[in-house]
């Protein structure tokens, strides 16, 4: 099921011009607070009335200008996920989890045991009779996520639905959410402006810029994009590369082999065997020209230099090609200089810090 | 003084009360609905006329009692036209019937009720409302399912002051549909006629201290039943 969005919209202080298509799976919608990004959700879910747009979800269109078609936010079936969780007071959880599903009764025959299996992969059970004025934020937006999908949407839609959660909070929900990912078949688009949970999450990233989409297209190659690392920011600019878990040793550490070398991480919950992903921000890979010896980082990658651009300030930002992985470094340009580092040289990727991005359980690798 | 507690009641005085309450339990039950849809559009619509409908609705409470009832005669009259079309098609008279009484309480009340359910819906968060939108709940169903449970303290206590006011209400109603005692005569216009004859002190102060009862009992049944709505509301 893909989506299809084009939208133009006026406000008084930003002119938005969107336009994208997105395959099935997580497409993350990132930009600075301000872009935009709510502004194209809330025209998907019929919240908000653009002056021209086309969207269409599968082979449903929801909203068509050109044709004067615009479908009611009650009959688009679009399942939404609020910052703040908007559960309803004056019902208990349980209550607020059927609510869209009695809405959806004569769309969709799967009754009880959709419910037990959404209940039991959020991890609901224990909060059904409670009240949702006595629950805690994670367990807040749990609910409203189980609420969202018991309405049997055609497309989830969340608007950076970790934001007012702290750190622990959202790394209690980030695995519901892989869950989510992989387990259930409706598409999701996600807004968010924190490059780490679109790493982990998305499968396709929309950059939005002041109301204008700068690029869209799957995660690994915008994510390592020097053109954006100024929307991204130069600290979160980095690659997504694909590797496999080949042995957990002894002193904490995992190896996971990925193209162009070995890469060790601290130890991750991944099975030996099982692909995941790692992240490789840009300003943690350092280049040698000889293979270096007698140095303390474990991560050595043999690479070609593909491209160098200069930034406007001191750096430079250059991608290389690991085996069939794209990988950026952001050096100095006196370093670039000094090197003489330039397209189709031959040279040692040193990476100080791998971070798992995601694991993949099936699906893209 | 204690002449004036003996509390048994003449059945003249049980009439204006058991007719006062009939009036204004008429008058208040029929004007809720319209003064919860009114409130509703008037928090939660935008459209054109809005502030003269604003303005309309608040007028029996800026307006003297007496022109307010004097423009119900003119309108309701058995003469006039609105109030012979009602007699010939629906046999309903107004003028000088207990039925006009509960109509000029119902007017008088109206703008408070109003005022206090506007109030309640405009601090419902709209965002609840759309939430319910995107879970598919139409706008009737969005109203019926999240808006109007969470402010039932609101109408509750519309409601109550709707009461009181058509409880109370004097001018319009002895305007309108004068003091007939048994049809008309309502607790106030009641405690006016005994203070007007020699003698008629210890029958008015005996529903003087009924008002109070009355008003009171009405006061406490609303807030306890607030309190419970509002409990139920707050999500704890």
């Amino acid at each position: 099921m893909s989506i299809q969005v084009q939208l133009k919209h006026r406000f008084d202080d930003l002119h938005l011009d969107v336009g994208f298509d997105a395959p099935a799976g997580v497409t993350a919608l990132f930009g600075a607070s301000g872009a935009g990004k709510t502004t194209v959700v809330n025209a998907v879910a019929g919240l908000l009335q653009p002056d021209q747009g086309l969207i269409r979800v599968g082979d449903t269109t929801l909203l068509a200008t050109a044709r004067g078609l615009s479908l009611p936010a009650h009959k688009r079936q679009i399942g939404y996920v609020f910052q703040e969780g908007r559960l309803f007071p004056h019902l208990s959880v349980q209550q607020n989890l059927r609510y869209g599903r009695w809405f959806a009764r004569r769309r969709v025959a799967r009754g009880q045991a959709h419910e037990a299996r959404l209940v039991e992969m959020l991890g609901l059970g224990p909060l059904l009779a409670r009240r949702p004025g006595d629950l805690s934020g994670g367990e807040k937006q749990r609910v409203a996520i189980g609420r969202a999908l018991l309405s049997a949407p055609r497309l989830l839609l969340m608007d950076e639905p970790l934001a007012a959660l702290d750190a622990p909070r959202k790394d209690e929900i980030l695995p519901y959410l892989e869950r989510l990912r992989d387990e259930a078949e409706v598409p999701i688009l996600y807004v968010s402006h924190a490059i780490s949970e679109i790493a982990r999450l998305a499968t396709t990233v929309a950059v939005l810029d002041r109301g204008q989409l700068r690029r869209a297209g799957p995660v690994q190659d915008l994510l390592s994009d020097p053109e954006l690392a100024p929307i991204i920011g130069l600290r979160d600019t980095g690659a997504l590369i694909a590797g496999r878990v080949v042995a957990h040793h002894d002193d904490g550490l995992s190896e996971v082999a990925a193209a162009g070398g070995r890469l060790f991480l601290p130890k991750v919950p991944t099975p030996v065997g099982d692909s995941l992903r790692v992240r490789v921000n840009a300003k943690d890979v350092m280049l040698s020209l000889e293979r270096p010896e007698g140095i303390s980082a474990l991560n050595l990658l043999d690479c070609v230099v593909t491209s160098v651009r200069m930034g406007r300030g001191p750096g430079a930002f250059l991608q290389l090609q690991a085996g069939d992985a794209q990988i950026l470094a952001r050096v100095t340009k006196r370093s670039v200089e000094a090197l003489g580092l330039r397209a189709g040289l031959r040279c040692h990727a040193v990476i100080k810090t791998v971070s798992v991005a995601r694991a993949d359980v099936g699906g893209r690798g | 003084m204690t002449a004036f507690l003996d509390l048994p009641l003449s059945p003249a005085e049980w009439m204006a009360i058991s007719l006062s309450l009939k009036v204004a339990l008429w008058a208040t039950v029929l004007s809720l609905p319209l003064a919860v849809l009114l409130a509703w559009l008037l928090a939660r619509r935008e459209f054109w006329g809005k502030q003269l409908l604003n303005g309309l609705v608040h007028l029996p409470l800026i307006l003297p009692p007496v022109v307010t009832g004097y423009l119900l005669l003119l309108t309701f009259g058995r003469r006039a036209p609105v109030g012979a079309w009602l007699e010939q098609t629906f046999g309903l008279v107004l003028a000088f019937r207990w039925t006009g009484a509960a109509l000029a309480a119902g007017i008088m009340g109206f703008p408070l009720m109003v005022r206090a359910i506007r109030l309640a819906i405009e601090a419902v968060d709209p965002k609840l409302e759309q939430a319910a939108s995107t879970l598919g709940a139409s706008r009737l169903w969005v109203f019926a399912t999240v808006t109007l449970p969470l402010i039932l303290p609101g109408v509750i206590a519309g409601a109550l002051l709707g009461f009181a006011k058509a409880m109370g209400e004097f001018g319009a109603t002895i305007t309108f549909v004068s003091n007939i005692p048994g049809e008309t005569q309502t607790l106030p216009s009641a405690i006016y006629a005994f203070l007007q004859v020699p003698g008629g002190e210890a029958a008015a102060w005996r529903l003087v201290i009924l008002s109070v009862i009355i008003a009171m009992t009405a006061l406490l049944l609303s807030e306890a039943l607030a309190r419970r709505a509002a409990k139920r509301v707050s999500g704890q």
